[in-house]
């Protein structure tokens, strides 16, 4: 079973305990932006065959919205990190470099 | 290739079973083909079955990363069914089911399809409205199907217990032609017609890449070296993203993993499919007697070909409410596959970027049952560059807002 630590009450939750938000990090268009842009933030979702960031809530802890950093084929969680933040941290990104090296998101170049 | 008949059987019998030939040839793959397809699964084996049948293109290659039919095709439930609520779905699904009925006389391959009826529970007075307005649907599309009250299911469900206290059975959506196949018979019986039409099937050969000059596929690179090609299919499930991204363009999918469990084969006590959405919980009887029962999908992003152990939890502990009887059944095995799940749960068949690569993908939860009319619409396709089947459910949707919302219906059990 999936379990997370929540960055923000400490817990180690397992999986039972969290809703996934999916995609983290995704770019927000508003109106006036063109359907290319529509497509891609409502549809395009990034679908990694490797590492992949993600957003989680800790429903039935604290209620908290948090991100994790996780391998799609090992099932590795490289770590969590609060949502105040438009991409994975440097420790994260470190981290997973150690251990998945070439790694590569979308959103980071 | 031998028929097979019972004349065929008594004939193998008198001579100790000395002449039965292997289904389909394992040749290794040639330079050049007309048409590569990646996957043999359900999905691209049919495809090629039809390209062949239906418009006389044999020069055909199927690729597979494993073997044949061992990805979602031999890990579903096994369920047919055409009881969609928008057109477009009705239409490739219901095509597929109708090709369900006569499937084994046109392979000369037994699949045994037992169309016993397939059966939607409503469970709250949400669903009593939603499977009726499908009913209704249905009657313009020419699906039969009938919304049946909650005496009729009882009658056609002895075993259920229709008066759970929390959630009592209120009637469902009855459709008497779906059923059930043999999912590994239905690949089978594809590729020894594949293979009979001269086609070649090559098992254990991975695409490592995608060849192309000026927007158009030239071929692709594999484990067992580069092939050439005009026209590509990629019909991968899980995988697809993956595929697109060598091909160059994106997917609007997620693969999740989905499970299924198998119990102790006990003896016939339900003739019927069930299927019960509200507690996300599906069930049938194998011919072998064993209880076959498929759930809902993890909620996150995995290519790993196997789920959360606590979905089957709570999957058997919904089921034991609505089936009482199944409290005490071993569970013998269980297993996962991963799918690939599109915006509106509805799957894609269409041209891509790249010129002379279609794509179909993103049957989500509920490919198997689409298998035979999937891969009609993609041959059709591939071979007059458009199929009324398949129009709808191009890529572009998802930029234009046509969507085939078929997330009630499909989203969450199939």
């Amino acid at each position: 079973m999936l379990t997370l630590q929540c960055p923000y009450c400490g817990v180690q939750a397992d999986e039972t305990e969290l809703s996934a938000g999916g995609e983290a990090h995704i770019e927000r268009h508003g109106p006036g932006s063109s359907d290319e842009a529509f497509e891609e933030y409502l549809f395009a979702r990034e679908n990694p065959f490797g590492v992949h960031f993600e957003r989680w809530r800790h429903s039935y802890g604290c209620g908290k919205w948090f991100h994790a950093a996780r391998n799609t084929v090992t099932l590795e969680v490289y770590g969590t990190y609060p949502a105040q933040t438009t991409e994975p941290p440097a420790d994260i990104r470190k981290r997973i470099s150690g251990v998945a090296p070439g790694w590569t998101w979308r959103f980071l170049g | 290739m031998k028929r097979y008949s019972a004349f065929a059987i008594a004939r193998e019998a008198l001579r100790f079973h000395s002449g039965w030939e292997r289904a389909w040839k394992s040749p290794e793959p040639r330079r050049r083909y007309e048409v590569v397809i990646i996957g043999a699964g359900g999905h691209g084996l049919a495809t090629a079955y039809y390209l062949g049948k239906n418009f006389g293109i044999t020069n055909v290659a199927v690729i597979e990363k494993g073997w044949l039919g061992g990805g979602n095709t031999g890990r579903n439930t096994t369920i047919i069914r055409s009881n969609y609520l928008q057109d477009p779905s009705a239409a490739i699904y219901e095509k597929s089911r109708s090709l369900y009925e006569t499937l084994s006389q046109d392979l000369n391959y037994n699949v045994m399809f037992s169309p016993r009826g397939v059966m939607m529970l409503a469970q709250t007075q949400h669903e009593i409205r939603g499977y009726q307005r499908t009913a209704h649907a249905n009657a313009l599309q020419g699906v039969d199907t009938r919304f049946i009250s909650a005496r009729e299911v009882k009658e056609l469900c002895p075993i259920m217990n229709i008066d759970g206290p929390r959630y009592p059975v209120l009637g469902a959506l009855w459709q008497p032609r779906g059923g059930t196949a043999r999912h590994d018979a239905v690949a089978w019986g594809y590729a020894r017609a594949c293979s009979d039409m001269g086609m070649d099937i090559i098992q254990k050969c991975e695409v490592t890449g995608i060849r192309q000059e000026e927007g158009q596929v030239r071929g692709v690179e594999t484990s067992k070296g580069p092939i050439d090609c005009s026209k590509l299919g990629i019909v991968v499930a899980g995988h697809s993203g993956r595929l697109a991204d060598m091909a160059g363009f994106r997917l609007p999918l997620e693969t999740v993993a989905l499970q299924a469990l198998v119990s102790e084969p006990i003896k016939p006590c339900m003739d019927v499919v069930v299927m019960a959405n509200t507690v996300h919980g599906y069930m049938s009887q194998s011919d072998k007697g064993e209880m076959v029962i498929g759930g809902g999908t993890d909620s996150f992003n995995s290519y790993t070909q196997r789920g959360s152990f606590h979905h089957i939890e709570e999957t058997v502990r919904a089921l034991v409410e609505t089936f009482p009887m199944i409290s005490r059944l071993k569970m013998l095995r269980q297993w996962g596959g991963i799918v690939d799940v599109t915006g509106d749960r509805s799957p894609i068949i269409s041209k891509t970027p790249l010129q002379g690569c279609f794509i179909n993908c993103g049957w989500g939860t509920g490919g198997f049952k689409a298998i035979p009319g999937s891969g009609w619409a993609m041959a059709e396709l591939m071979a007059a560059g458009q199929s009324t089947l398949a129009e709808e459910f191009s890529l572009d949707r998802f930029r234009v807002g046509k969507f085939i919302d078929e997330s009630v219906a499909a989203g969450v059990a199939h």
